[in-house]
């Protein structure tokens, strides 16, 4: 189908952008970036915003820079960005695995990092990996610059904490210490598909004990979210078989599935185990 | 409704004036304002690949994009892969291998697997087969269209040799 009638705003710079989006944001109008999202549910009339504040331009949106022990995002910086690792430690390693998950390779040239962020799908991985390492989405509009926590961030199915004429101008991700091991696990149907169930670990080393564990489940409640219980089964354990299984278990345990037509809760309870079992056999450096 | 934007579309080295709602994806606006109904269009929600173009030489899914913000990029289309008469070599691969039966596809896979090969000429099977499978095809299997592709691929290393 073909997407409604909107008015076309193209921003050139943030400032432009944000004040576009204040003028336009009660008048149902949005940002777009990547439009991998936003395109699609418009054509299937599932959004019919009347204002689009084009963000393609701004030049200052498309930088990926390492500041403060962060990565940080910015708002226009594509999912194909990180094929290479971004940053040469343990984190860009991560992503350039992860990000081979998302869609397809063309919709990877277009569809954003933030971009994941603001649209909350909970079978996107960039949320998963925000929430599990704890990033930062820096809100900006006319009214100011405010921080929120990955904790805070996620309100359910794709609902966030930005507001109307919020625009979410990066992503801080705080960086992996040396040392540290990170593994992505995501299972789907076919190749691009979004995901049944998915699940981030990483730990730092010390001396073959795991500590400072992370544990995340993606695609298989509302929003993507840590595992506390199974966490604090790691914490100075060696990475071993035993240890990963037992996580696994506390993660089935402590989960409340979304179900749908072809898959039972049990069935997604059983899959999210094996996910976070395998993310940890697959974990790397 | 929108007003129509006047826009220029720069398509295979021609500039395309014309006039689109801001609503206009990119692979309608190629199709019924520029005229250029090789780029098919099957799902219309980014999921099938067959609208795929290069956009600065870069594979897109082109009913994704809206026409308004093709402006000032270079595109190309399915037509601007022949010159001269002579079909491009992924075209005749194409034909050599079976790798199309009704063809409603091959447009699609031709512009990713062009656009894949000038950006990684010496790009890995296991590399290939992910590129490939972001886009459908019902009818012959993928193989013959990966073999297609394999084959300009060996043939533009050996070329380089
Ligand atoms: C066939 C297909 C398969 C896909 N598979 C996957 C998958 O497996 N995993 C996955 O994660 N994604 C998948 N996607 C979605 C893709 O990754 C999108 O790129 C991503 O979800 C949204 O990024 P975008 O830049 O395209 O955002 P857009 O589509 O431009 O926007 C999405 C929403 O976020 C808002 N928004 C975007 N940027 C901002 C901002 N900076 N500030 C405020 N609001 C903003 C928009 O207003 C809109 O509501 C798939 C898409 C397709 C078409
Ligand atoms: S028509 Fe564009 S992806 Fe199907
Ligand atoms: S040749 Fe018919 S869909 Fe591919």
């Amino acid at each position: 189908m073909k997407a409604g009638s909107f008015e076309w705003h193209p921003a050139r710079s943030a400032d432009e952008a944000v004040a576009l989006l204040a003028e336009y944001a009660p008048q149902d109008g949005r940002v777009i970036a990547g439009g991998q999202s936003l395109v699609p549910s418009m054509a299937l009339r599932l959004a019919f915003p009347a204002h689009l504040i084009d963000i393609n331009g701004v030049e200052e949106f498309s930088r990926v820079r390492v500041e403060a022990g962060e990565l940080v995002v910015g708002a226009c910086v594509r999912h194909a960005a990180f094929h290479q690792p971004v940053e040469p430690g343990p984190l860009g390693r991560l992503l350039s695995r992860v990000v081979h998950d998302i869609a397809h390779w063309p919709i990877r040239q277009r569809g954003t990092f933030c971009g994941s962020l603001a649209n909350a799908d909970p079978a996107s991985e960039w949320c998963l990996v925000a929430a599990t390492l704890g990033a930062r989405m820096v809100a900006r509009s006319v009214r100011g610059t405010r921080v929120i926590e990955a904790a805070d961030w996620f309100h359910g199915i794709m609902t966030t904490a930005l507001a109307d004429d919020e625009l979410l101008a990066e992503v801080r991700i705080p960086l992996l210490p040396t040392g540290s091991r990170a593994g992505f696990y995501e299972f789907s149907r076919r190749a691009g598909d979004y995901a049944l169930a998915m699940a981030l670990v990483a730990w730092r080393d010390d001396g073959g004990r795991m500590r400072e564990g992370r544990i995340g489940t993606g695609s298989i409640e509302v929003q993507p979210r840590r595992i506390a219980t199974a966490e604090a089964l790691l914490d100075g354990r060696p990475a071993s078989a035993e240890a990963f299984a037992e996580a696994a278990a506390a993660v089935s345990a402590a989960v409340d599935p979304l179900e749908d037509f072809h898959t039972s809760a049990g069935y997604r309870r059983d899959l999210i185990g094996t996910a976070v079992r395998r993310a940890f056999e697959q974990a790397g450096d | 409704m929108a007003t129509k934007m006047a826009i220029t579309l720069h398509v295979n080295g021609t500039e395309h004036e014309v006039r689109v709602e801001p609503r206009r994806t990119l692979s309608d606006a190629l199709r019924t304002d520029c005229g250029l109904t090789g780029t098919n269009v099957g799902c219309e929600h980014g999921v099938c690949g067959a609208c795929t173009v290069l956009m600065d030489g870069v594979p897109v899914r082109s009913c994704l994009i809206f026409a308004v913000q093709a402006q000032g990029h270079e595109l190309r289309t399915v037509e601007g892969l022949a010159s001269d008469g002579a079909l491009h070599p992924l075209q005749q691969a194409f034909i050599d291998n079976h790798a199309l039966q009704c063809g409603f596809c091959t447009s699609g896979f031709l512009m990713l697997s062009a656009g894949t090969l000038e950006q990684q000429p010496d790009i890995d099977d296991e590399a290939l087969r992910e590129v490939l499978s972001s886009n459908l095809c019902r009818c012959t299997g993928y193989q013959n269209i990966l073999r297609a592709v394999r084959q300009v691929r060996d043939a533009g290393k050996e070329a380089a040799r």
